[in-house]
C-alpha cells in the first residue's frame, strides 16, 4: 500500500467535526495562509490515521487544522488556516 | 462508552503478554500505518541526515556515506500512543552514538526534524548509550516508504511517535523545545511505561 | 451557495438490523430501522462504531445506499482484507441485531434532485455506493437531467447492484452506464477493459460546455487520478466533488 492511500478527504472528518460544530462542516469553506486558497473542508486532504487529525491544503499541504482529543474533551487547532466561513443558519 | 457490538472482538492478537504490554495498549499483529501528512519520496541521491546546532550543520552525510557507517540488528518492542503495542520487531540502524561520536556540543535536547513538516523532541540522554538508531531497514527489508523509509528514527523506549519518520538530522539544542505532537498537546517526554501520552499526565 | 442546516448536535443512536442482502460475494447490504430517523440526503454516510465487552472500539464511516425516498436506511460494506469491522459486518451481524451509528453526515458531497446541469458519476469499486443514492434518488424524483455513471470494477462478479444499474439503465429518461472492467471481463465482452484512463473520460464524460456536475468516489488514488484527469478535460476544479475512500485491495 502506498503511502499516499492513506490520505482522505473532509467528508471522513464530517463526523467528527459534527462533534465540535453544531452546523454541517463539510461544505464550510477554508483558506489556507499559505498559498492563499480556498476550498470547501470536504475537498481538503484529511489524514486520519494519527494521533490526531490533521487536514491539510489539497494546493500546498499546510496544516489547516489539527484535531486532538484527550480525557473527553477535544480540542481544535488552526495552524495555517486563515479563516473558515459558513453560511448563516436555516431552520430546518 | 458505547453499545456492546454482540460478537466483535475486533483483530488484536488474542495471546495476552502480561509485563511486556505497558499500561492501556493492547497487542497487535500487524505494523499499522499512521501518518500527518503525505508519504515524501526522497530518493538516495537526494537525501542527506546532519547534525546540526541551531546556527550550523556540524556534520553531514549522504546516502552513501550514511550506509558505510557501522549498523546493528536491533530487536524491540514498539508502543504506539493510538494503544497499540508491536512485540519483536527487527530492524537494522545506525546508532546515534555513532553519529554523535566526537562532535562537540552543550546540547541538553535533540530536535528530530524529518521530511515535510514533522517534527519531535527528546532529551539528549534518551537517544545515547544504545537507546537510538537511525533505522534504515525493517524485517530484514529496506524501509518502506509508508513506514518512514529511506530512514527514520528508532527509539522504542518511548511511545513510537519519538521514532520520526523521514527523518533527515537532528537538531542539538540547549532547550527542551516542543516537536509536531508535543506542541498539539501530546506529553513532552512520552514514557508508556508511565502512560504519558498527554501533557499533564 | 446554499444556507448551512443547523441539525443539532450528531448523536450515536441504535438502528435493528431488518434484513441483509449479499450484493457480490465480499460486498453485503445492510438494511436498518432507526427510530426518529430524520432522513438524509444522496451522498450522505453514516458512521458505525463497533465496541467489544473489553470497552476496545473500532469505527468507520459507510455511505447511504438507499435514496431519501426509500423506506429503510440501507448501507452497503465491502469486506476488505484485514478489516476487522468490515469483516464484522459482512461476517458476523445477523437480523434482528443492533448496530451503533450516527448521521447523516456530509453537506458537499450530496447531490439534489432539481440541480442544474447533467450529472456524471465515476465509480471505483466500493465508491459506487453513495453515487447509487443519487442514482434512486434520480429515479424516485422522476429526475429528467441527463445522468451517466462510469463504473470501474474488478470483473463482471464484482460489479455492485449490477441488474439493478441494468433496470435502470433501460427504464425512460433512465441514467447511461458504463462499465469498465479491469481484470477480468466475461466471454464476448464489448465493453472497456482497464483502468480508467484520460483517453476513456474524454468519450465517456460530458462534454464541459452542458456544465455538468460530477461526483468521483472510490479508492485514493482512483479519485485522484480520475479528478486530475476531468480537470485536464477542462472541467472546473469546483464541479468535481470527490470523496476518497481510502486504500482498498489494489
Amino acid at each position: 500500500m502506498e503511502g499516499e492511500a492513506l490520505r482522505l478527504d473532509g467528508n471522513a472528518i464530517a463526523g467528527t467535526l459534527g462533534e465540535m460544530f453544531v452546523q454541517e462542516m463539510t461544505e464550510a469553506r477554508i483558506a489556507c495562509k499559505g498559498c492563499g486558497n480556498v476550498e470547501p473542508v470536504g475537498a481538503e486532504h484529511a489524514y486520519v490515521q494519527a494521533p490526531g487529525i490533521v487536514l491539510r491544503c489539497s494546493h500546498c499541504d499546510e496544516a489547516l487544522l489539527v484535531m486532538t482529543r484527550t480525557a473527553g474533551r477535544h480540542r481544535i487547532w488552526f495552524p495555517r488556516s486563515h479563516w473558515l466561513e459558513m453560511g448563516e443558519p436555516t431552520d430546518s | 462508552m458505547g453499545y456492546i457490538s454482540r460478537g466483535f472482538r475486533g483483530k488484536r492478537a488474542s495471546e495476552r503478554e502480561d509485563g511486556r504490554l505497558p499500561p492501556g495498549q493492547y497487542l497487535e499483529d500487524r505494523f499499522p500505518v499512521l501518518s500527518a501528512g503525505p508519504t515524501p519520496h526522497t530518493p538516495p541521491d537526494e537525501w542527506s541526515f546532519a547534525i546540526e546546532d541551531e546556527t550550523t550543520k556540524l556534520r553531514t552525510w549522504s546516502w552513501e556515506q550514511f550506509r558505510a557507517l557501522p549498523s546493528e540488528d536491533i530487536r524491540a518492542d514498539i508502543h504506539c500512543v493510538t494503544k497499540w503495542t508491536k512485540l519483536d520487531t527487527s530492524w537494522e540502524g545506525v546508532s546515534i552514538d555513532t553519529l554523535l561520536d566526537g562532535v562537540e556540543h552543550n546540547a541538553t535536547h535533540v530536535l528530530a526534524f524529518s521530511d515535510g513538516d514533522y517534527t519531535t523532541n527528546l532529551p539528549l540522554e534518551d537517544v545515547l548509550d544504545g537507546q537510538a538508531w537511525v533505522a534504515f531497514a525493517y524485517d530484514g527489508q529496506p524501509l518502506e516508504a509508508e513506514h518512514g523509509g529511506p530512514a527514520r528514527l528508532l527509539v522504542p523506549h518511548l511511545y513510537f511517535w519519538k521514532s520520526a519518520k523521514w527523518v533527515r538530522g537532528l537538531r542539538l539544542m540547549d532547550h527542551d523545545e516542543p516537536g509536531f505532537w508535543e506542541s498539539y498537546g501530546y506529553h513532552i517526554y512520552g514514557d508508556p511505561w508511565r502512560e504519558q501520552r498527554y501533557a499533564g499526565d | 451557495m446554499a444556507r448551512a442546516a443547523v441539525r443539532g448536535r450528531l448523536n450515536w443512536t441504535l438502528g435493528e438490523v431488518v434484513e441483509l442482502t449479499d450484493e457480490t460475494p465480499r460486498v453485503r447490504t445492510i438494511f436498518l430501522e432507526v427510530p426518529e430517523w430524520p432522513g438524509h440526503r444522496a451522498g450522505q454516510h453514516v458512521d458505525v462504531r463497533l465496541t467489544a465487552e473489553d470497552g476496545y472500539q473500532a469505527q468507520r464511516s459507510y455511505s447511504i445506499a438507499s435514496a431519501p425516498e426509500d423506506g429503510r436506511l440501507a448501507i452497503t460494506v465491502e469486506r476488505l482484507p484485514d478489516g476487522e469491522v468490515s469483516e464484522y459486518l459482512v461476517g458476523e451481524l445477523r437480523r434482528g441485531d443492533m448496530l451503533e451509528l450516527r448521521g447523516p453526515i456530509g453537506g458537499y458531497f450530496v447531490w439534489e434532485a432539481g440541480s442544474d446541469g447533467p450529472l456524471l458519476l465515476v465509480a471505483g469499486g466500493s465508491g459506487i455506493v453513495p453515487l447509487m443514492s443519487m442514482l434512486r434518488h434520480r429515479r424516485a424524483s422522476d429526475g429528467t437531467v441527463g445522468a451517466r455513471l462510469l463504473y470501474s470494477s474488478r470483473s463482471w462478479d464484482e460489479v455492485i447492484y449490477r441488474d439493478e444499474l441494468e433496470r435502470l439503465a433501460a427504464g425512460s429518461n433512465g441514467p447511461e452506464v458504463i462499465h469498465t472492467l479491469t481484470r477480468s471481463q466475461p466471454p464476448g465482452w464489448k465493453g472497456y477493459a482497464r483502468r480508467v484512463d484520460g483517453a476513456m473520460l474524454a468519450e465517456a464524460a460530458w462534454a464541459t460546455a452542458s456544465m455538468p456536475m460530477t461526483f468521483v468516489c472510490g479508492p485514493t488514488s482512483f479519485v485522484e487520478s480520475v479528478a486530475g484527469g476531468l480537470v485536464l478535460l477542462g472541467y472546473p476544479s469546483n464541479t468535481v466533488k470527490t470523496e476518497r475512500f481510502g486504500p482498498t485491495g489494489g
